[in-house]
């Protein structure tokens, strides 16, 4: 009994709370409140106006995560430093052999006053080396990034909405998928002459078609969706259905798989210089220089040649993958407030 | 079931031809240095009555079937410069084995570290194991495999106070290559199987069982983690070509003397045949590799339908 007289009075007093948030919101009195409303444009407009954007809101939950933006931003200090490197005063040339006053070279010199990380075992100065050859792994890494997304992303459209090439599409996928990618790496690269070109075309031959892939398997899913139905139905053109109603669904899954291409990538040419295929060591890259740096692995007062290397490439790789994976979150509109 | 086999082996089998045949006609391209040990000081007659003799100027489609005639005799061509005269099938025979040996140790260290800290990352979640957990998953995952394997073995051969080359009799050895080799695989079970036990813990049945009072450990256990388990199945055959290609680098980086240390050494070498016998004999593990996975996901989970690929409309 006590109970329920207790529930009564929480109820009453909840009940009478509310009424003056009413009142105090309308400022309207009880008959205002249970009379007809009139048809007014303005007021009905009102509820169907969002302010909700999806750039926006992609943009506040990315920004929500401050591991990501710190990564982000000195990602972005570090790739603005590789271009702003060779213009700084007192560098020099990455492929230049540096002599001394008796024509000797500055072999092995440890990171010290005259050379900031010290020179390689023909006497190349790392500093320049490491940034060039960060320039060039980045460059790597967003061509091929950037390729596989536009093959893939068009060919995955069409595979997913054109009943026809299904079929076609499909046991192409079959075959190139039972082959190790790396496989086909190799054996593009030991065909082909070494060059940045040839790098990127093999990785980007087998690369595509995951991508192809994965939007295929995503389209399907969402191209018999009322909406799309509705669109056809209107007579929207196919190429309008693509753009609009289908791939602003896929952008979180795209810039995954772009961001994990790049650390990818770079890792790629790592291994395709160790196996002896990669880029002629006049141009530095990550993997030509760690590959250098590994020779000397036995000696451990030269190990500073493999260390700056890695330690670059290392934290290239991880920002890419957690900017990636912060953006893809955020991008996802189920995680939009 | 039978018929489902049967017809999955078959289509391997076609595949396989065909990658064979794509793989064969690329391989032509090879740059003809790779036939002859001695190409600088040769005349171009002596190349050319060389290339003839090998059969390589013949049209592609009567090498194609020669080729696969060679094939089911087992005859990969002869080895030119690796080691001159020998036939690759003989080379690979020593080699073989070794490979297949590191890989299936390596696939059993990677299930039974990587399954426990799947299952454990998803019974302590958001707690520091958990955390610890990702940690791991994330660098393995972003930093290139090429590079924690160089310090894998710079600091791991002090530590265990072992040479950095392979030495096969001595167990001692096997530490790091196996190591090495799985740490991919323990990072990819570990991932996938937390993702689908925190998807199975929210089902209803496991708060039914909660409710009746089954202990966390025990609901952890005996009902999701089983549960959990079959999807991840679905990953063996990846993680079996993960060991494939890992094996390539780690074999060569402790000279093993294994498959995938060959091939560096011929590629370096420039041995067409041997990187052909070498390239068509990964491509060959590559199918099977895929094929025995669908099968055992057919075997491990009774819900999938036979006869009908996941995928397929």
């Amino acid at each position: 009994m006590k109970q329920f007289s207790y529930r009564h009075a929480k109820e009453a007093e909840l009940m009478k709370s509310m009424e003056e948030a009413v009142k105090e919101q309308t400022n309207l009195s009880e008959e205002e409140l249970f009379s007809f409303a009139e048809f007014n444009e303005k007021e009905v407009e009102k509820t169907g106006y969002s302010n909700y954007s999806y750039w926006r809101s992609t943009l506040q939950a990315f920004l929500k995560n401050k591991m990501a933006v710190v990564l982000l931003f000195l990602l972005g200090l570090l790739l603005l430093f590789t271009f702003i490197q060779p213009y700084l005063p007192n560098q020099y040339d990455p492929n230049m052999i540096i002599n001394d006053e008796n024509g000797m070279q500055y072999r092995n010199i440890p990171p010290g006053d005259q050379f900031i990380l010290g020179t390689n075992s023909i006497g190349q100065d790392l500093w320049a080396r490491i940034w060039s050859g960060t320039r060039t792994s980045l460059f790597i890494g967003l061509s091929v990034a950037l390729a596989e997304a536009l093959i893939g992303i068009t060919i995955g459209v069409l595979w997913g909405y054109v009943r026809k090439l299904d079929f076609i599409l499909t046991e192409i996928y079959n075959i190139i998928d039972n082959i190790p990618n790396t496989i086909i790496l190799i054996l593009i690269s030991y065909i082909l002459k070494p060059s940045v070109k040839t790098l990127i075309f093999a990785m980007c031959l087998t690369g595509w078609i995951q991508m192809a892939r994965f939007i295929r398997n995503q389209i399907l899913i969402i191209r018999d969706r009322d909406y799309n139905v509705a669109s056809r139905c209107l007579g929207t053109p196919t190429s309008k259905i693509m753009i609009k109603n289908l791939l602003p669904y896929l952008v979180s899954v795209i810039m995954l798989r772009m961001a994990l291409t790049i650390p990818a990538a770079i890792g790629n040419e790592v291994f395709i210089t160790y196996i002896g295929l990669g880029l002629p060591v006049d141009t530095p890259s990550l993997g030509n220089l760690i590959n250098e740096g590994r020779a000397l692995i036995t000696s451990p007062a030269l190990r500073y040649q493999l260390v700056y290397p890695t330690l670059i490439l290392s934290f290239v790789t991880i920002s890419f993958y957690i900017i990636g994976n912060a953006f893809s979150d955020a991008a996802d509109p189920k995680n939009h407030v | 079931m039978l018929k489902y086999l049967a017809k999955r082996i078959g289509r391997s089998l076609i595949t396989l031809v065909i990658i064979l045949t794509i793989v064969f006609c690329l391989l032509r391209l090879m740059p003809i240095e790779g036939y002859f040990p001695n190409y600088e000081k040769m005349t171009p007659q002596q190349i050319q009555v060389g290339l003839e003799e090998m059969g390589l100027t013949d049209p592609l489609p009567v090498q194609i079937v020669r080729f696969f005639k060679d094939l089911l005799h087992g005859d990969l061509g002869t080895s030119r410069i690796y080691r001159a005269n020998v036939a690759v099938t003989e080379i690979l025979a020593d080699k073989v084995p070794v490979s297949i040996k590191l890989g299936v140790f390596s696939m059993i260290v990677s299930l039974l570290i990587g399954i426990p800290m799947g299952a454990l990352m998803a019974r302590y979640k958001y707690r520091f194991f958990d955390k610890l957990g990702t940690m791991f998953i994330v660098c393995i995952q972003a930093i290139p495999a090429a590079v924690y394997f160089l310090y894998i073995q710079l600091y791991g051969t002090q530590i265990l106070n072992v040479g950095l080359l392979f030495d096969i009799n001595n167990p001692k050895y096997w530490i790091l290559p196996v190591l090495s080799m799985s740490l991919n695989n323990i990072a990819f079970y570990g991932m996938w199987l937390r993702r689908y036990m925190v998807d199975e813990s929210n089902k209803d049945y496991v708060k039914l069982a909660k409710a009746k009072g089954v202990s966390e450990g025990g609901v952890m256990f005996k009902h999701i983690f089983r549960n959990a388990f079959v999807p991840l199945a679905q990953y063996i055959p990846t993680a079996f070509l993960n060991t494939v290609i890992g094996s390539i680098y780690i074999e060569s980086l402790y000279s093993v003397p294994g498959m995938g240390g060959l091939l560096v050494t011929v590629i370096k070498k420039h041995d067409n045949t041997m990187v052909q016998g070498i390239v068509l004999l990964y491509a060959c593990v590559g199918v099977l590799g895929l094929m025995l996975g669908d099968v055992l996901m057919v075997i491990l989970d009774p819900r999938i339908s036979l006869g009908k690929k996941e995928g397929d409309r």
